[in-house]
């Protein structure tokens, strides 16, 4: 009998043995994939046991997670809702977040590689885990100005130091309350979300960066820049004045906005069409350059680079391979030309600071919960489109559009603003997409600012850019000058 | 095989070196006083987990200490004082392996009541407490009224009716009760029972009884084929009724896991008494050809084992009957990691039945793998000291009562835990001693009475030397 024991011991160790091993499985080698499995609450509620990060503005929070008595233990709140809804975005449970808080949730969180020893340190003490606050470079006063400037148009507006990056101001409407996506309430988060899903204003979209529109005449910066520093035209270089423009292999005509010449005289010079913002001289520039100078000049300005601000940035494009029809069209922003706001914001700001244009950034200083600086925001420059001659030769076009050009609206009294309107064409009848783009002062400039007014600012397709755009950049403008 | 002693049975054993010295004989006063020091050092453990409960969970500590730690605390010194009297020679680890295991049973059932807000007489854990003071109380019974376990060999076929009554209770009409899909409860008044887990004490005194008496006819004919002796078709009896009735078990009960359990019981009884390996071969062949043909015809059987096949596929994990409770208890030893959230700090309530067939899930996901190996060893231990009595014991009826009763704990652990770790297909189960329920604490602390008088008898025999 104690033969048949001793088997009958082997087999019952043996038992244990793939016991030990399998709870070895489970709890060590698969932990992480069972972890990060979607359908695993525990990862979820375990998220909420952090206390996340704050979202600052100039040290105040625009989003934090406040303590409460349900089983999340923090609800997360945005003190001012929709003003900071574009850049802090959402963070909802368990339905995924947008802007800001996914973009920087690693450090909110407290799970990125640099908070990895302090996160330890309060599992072992005890603590309850936090996620580092991050710091925006937005002011909260060009915020509201170009916030309340926007009113209740659809598009968006965005403020750049034009010396540093820095995003001063980040705009978008309609907006929502993230207050509403951050309930507890899962069925209540779906409901919301995907009403405002629906909303044919795409409120949940940041059009600042993640909506792209035909340029319009703000293209007409970058055709300028290529045709004086890559193609070696001056801006008293004359075209043709015509008050239509055939296009070549096509039954199609370029006209000028106003319906005739640009100005006087038998030739236009490439000052007065930039000036007036005269399509068919600008037309006629493009296809004697060709598209090679414009697609350099272009690119340098950040048209195909992927940015991260750091949320993704939509790419702007500017078309290649294109025939002489769609390069006139290119060359003032239309055709297949399609930019975001920050990317025309980008333009007013590389002319602005000398031809050097900085990489847009939003995150000023990530700080760890005991206010040690995690990472803190270096300046850097992402290209230099222009010298500094081509810079202030753009710069005096730009200042002449504002004080008697196509941007009057933009003027304000005792500073120089350099200015760049657009009213660009969408599909046939469709309303026209209004911009404005520019910087101030002139000659010290402190903010670069683009506006985009979308689905014609109501007024379908006789509004422009200087009636509509202008007057909201130069609020935006203002406030920065009044510092 | 005739009834011999452990230096006899084991002929290859080596013999004892004379230079080696006679090893001491323990002294039993000096076995209870090994017992109380153990008892101590697991009620003040117990305590502590209870305490770490309420400031995980709770974040503070209050009296419930008292009640839920000392309540056990008490019954378990109090079974104590009973074995300096009646069984003085018992072994010293078994109690103290028992009264651990079920005090951090009831500290994590506790803990789910706290999760689940539930207080006073509807809390789990207390009731748990009043399990358990039955349950020893009963083991009392046991220990104090067995004195000799050779009486038990007297009613092998008494106990055979026992289990026989136990086992239909479930099938009777207002008294039976289905819970979950099974019907293997019995309802009377506020109290449900489940009679299975106390038949299977009955089973393993009645196999044992029938087994020592009938064992030459099982082991000594038979035909060889493939090398093997197997027995004579009209010896195929008992094994083909056992099969039987774990097949109705399976059919009627709609229990899985109380089949295999009773099942394997008797093959591993039958394999020890006879020495035969055929019967494994047979019982192993039977019960697979038994589950298999169950998983073709039986709905539940079937979705059982899709459930572990294919726990993670999200249309099984939707199903109504899927393989939910079995992900959410991965997930929740997965959250518990190497060294656990720490009691009271984890979610272990999102998976359902966490109190019960699922308390393993729960103590992994709080006390971590390492928690997990710890409560493996301890079930490990009290099984080997069952199967050292075997090993010592002088009369096969009781060295055969005691492999059966350390077997049954040890394939139910294997049965319980293999379920939730995905070693075998998910049947319910209850994590002996630690599971919240009357009838699993009451059958297991019987047992704890059964192997404390095995051992005392073996440690009384003249040629005393283990």
């Amino acid at each position: 009998m104690t033969r048949e024991l001793k088997r009958v011991s082997i087999v019952v160790f043996l038992m244990f043995l793939t016991l030990f091993v399998s709870s070895t499985v489970i709890q060590f080698f698969q932990a992480d994939n069972l972890a990060s499995d979607p359908r695993n609450a525990r990862t979820l509620y375990a998220s909420y046991d952090v206390m996340r990060g704050p979202i600052l503005v100039a040290g105040q929070p625009v989003a934090e997670s406040v303590p409460t008595n349900d089983q999340f233990k923090y609800q997360r709140t945005y003190p001012q809702g929709p003003l900071y809804s574009a850049v802090t975005g959402y963070y909802t449970l368990g339905q995924g977040s947008s802007q800001i808080e996914q973009s920087m949730n690693d450090y909110l969180s407290g799970t990125s590689d640099s908070q990895f020893l302090d996160y330890l340190n309060r599992i072992i003490t005890g603590q309850n885990p936090q996620g580092a606050s991050v710091e925006l470079t937005l002011d909260p006063v060009v915020q509201q100005a170009a916030y309340d400037a926007l009113g209740s148009y659809r598009g968006a507006v965005v403020a750049i130091e034009p010396s540093t990056g820095r995003i001063l101001a980040m705009v978008s409407k309609p907006d929502y309350d993230p207050n509403t996506l951050a309930v507890h309430d899962t069925q209540q988060v779906i409901d919301t979300y995907n009403a405002l899903l629906a909303d044919p204003g795409d409120p949940l979209i940041n059009k600042s960066i993640n909506d792209l529109n035909p340029p319009g005449s703000t293209f007409k910066i970058v055709t300028t820049s290529a045709a004086v520093q890559n193609a070696g035209l001056t801006i008293d270089h004359a075209v043709p004045n015509l008050a239509r423009l055939p296009l070549p292999g096509s039954d199609n005509t370029v006209s000028n906005a106003g319906g005739g010449t640009c100005g006087g005289g038998s030739t236009v010079t490439i000052q007065t069409a930039f000036v007036l913002s005269c399509n068919i001289p600008m037309a006629e520039v493009g296809i004697e350059i060709g598209q090679n100078p414009i697609a350099d000049m272009a690119k340098s300005f950040g048209f195909g680079t992927e940015l991260h601000i750091p949320m993704q940035v939509s790419t702007s494009v500017y078309p290649s391979g294109l025939d002489d029809a769609q390069l006139a069209l290119s060359a003032f922003g239309q055709g297949s030309d399609v930019a975001t706001p920050l990317q025309i914001a980008m333009l007013s700001s590389a002319v602005a600071n000398g031809g050097k244009l900085m990489t847009p950034n939003l995150v000023d200083e990530i700080r760890a919960p005991d206010l040690s600086v995690l990472q803190s925001f270096q300046a850097k420059e992402l290209s230099t489109p222009l010298n500094s001659v081509t810079a202030s030769t753009l710069s005096q076009l730009m200042v002449e559009a504002v004080d008697s050009g196509a941007a009057t609206n933009a003027r304000i009294d005792g500073v120089s603003v350099a200015g760049k309107t657009g009213t660009a064409e969408n599909a046939t009848g469709a309303p026209y997409t209004l911009w404005f783009t520019g910087f101030a002062p002139a000659d010290n400039p402190r903010v670069a600012v683009a506006v985009v007014v979308e689905d014609g600012g109501g007024l379908g397709q006789s509004g422009s850019g200087n009636q509509v755009a202008a007057p909201i950049a130069k609020r935006v403008l203002e406030a920065v000058l009044s510092k | 095989m005739t009834s011999t002693g452990p230096m006899t049975a084991a002929p290859d054993a080596p013999a004892p070196t004379p230079g080696r010295g006679i090893r001491r004989i323990r002294v039993p006063q000096k076995l209870r006083n090994l017992e109380l020091f153990l008892l101590v050092f697991v009620c003040l453990i117990n305590a502590f987990a209870v305490v770490l409960v309420q400031f995980g969970a709770l974040g503070y500590a209050d009296f419930t200490v008292f009640t839920l730690g000392a309540g056990l605390a008490v019954l378990v010194i109090g079974m104590h004082v009973a074995l300096r009297f009646v069984a003085t020679n018992a072994d010293p680890f078994i109690l103290p392996i028992a009264a651990l295991l079920n005090g951090i049973g009831i500290a994590m059932i506790y803990r789910i009541d706290i999760a689940e807000n539930l207080s006073g007489w509807e809390s789990t854990a207390v009731r748990q407490v009043v399990w358990s003071a039955v349950a020893i109380a009963l083991a009392l019974v046991v220990i104090i009224v067995i004195r000799n376990h050779r009486v038990l060999q007297r009613y092998t076929y008494v106990a055979m009716l026992v289990a026989a009554i136990l086992l239909l209770l479930p099938m009777l009409p207002v008294i039976g009760q289905e819970i979950n899909g099974a019907r293997v409860w019995i309802h009377v008044g506020q109290f449900s029972f489940q009679p299975g887990e106390v038949a299977k004490i009955a089973l393993a005194v009645f196999f044992a009884g029938y087994l020592v008496s009938r064992r030459d006819s099982l082991s000594m004919v038979g035909t060889k084929f493939l090398g093997m002796r197997f027995p004579r078709a009209r010896d195929l009896g008992p094994i083909l009724v056992l099969w039987a009735l774990s097949m109705s078990i399976i059919i009627f009960q709609r229990d899985l896991g109380t089949a295999l359990l009773y099942f394997g019981l008797f093959v591993v009884m039958i394999y020890v008494s006879t020495g035969r390996a055929s019967w494994v071969v047979l019982g192993v062949g039977l019960f697979l050809a038994g589950a298999v043909i169950a998983g073709q015809v039986l709905v539940y059987v079937n979705d059982r084992f899709t459930n572990w096949l294919d726990a993670l596929n999200s249309t099984v994990y939707d199903a109504q009957g899927g393989s939910y409770q079995l992900v959410q208890g991965l997930f929740g030893l997965a959250n518990g990691g190497l060294i656990g959230t720490g009691l009271g700090e984890g979610r272990p309530d999102i998976t359902p039945l966490a109190q019960s067939d699922y308390i393993i899930a729960s103590l992994g996901e709080e006390l971590g793998l390492a928690g997990m190996f710890a409560i493996l060893a301890l079930y490990l231990l009290f099984i080997s000291r069952g199967f050292r009595i075997s090993f010592a014991g002088q009369d096969d009826f009781g060295r055969l009562l005691g492999v059966g009763l350390s077997f049954t704990v040890a394939l139910q652990c294997f049965i319980v835990i293999g379920g939730v770790t995905r070693v075998i297909p998910l049947t319910g189960l209850t994590a002996p001693f630690m599971a919240a329920g009357g009838s699993s604490l009451v059958a297991n602390w019987i047992i704890v009475a059964l192997l404390l008088r095995l051992s005392d008898t073996v440690r009384n025999q003249p040629r005393l030397v283990i």
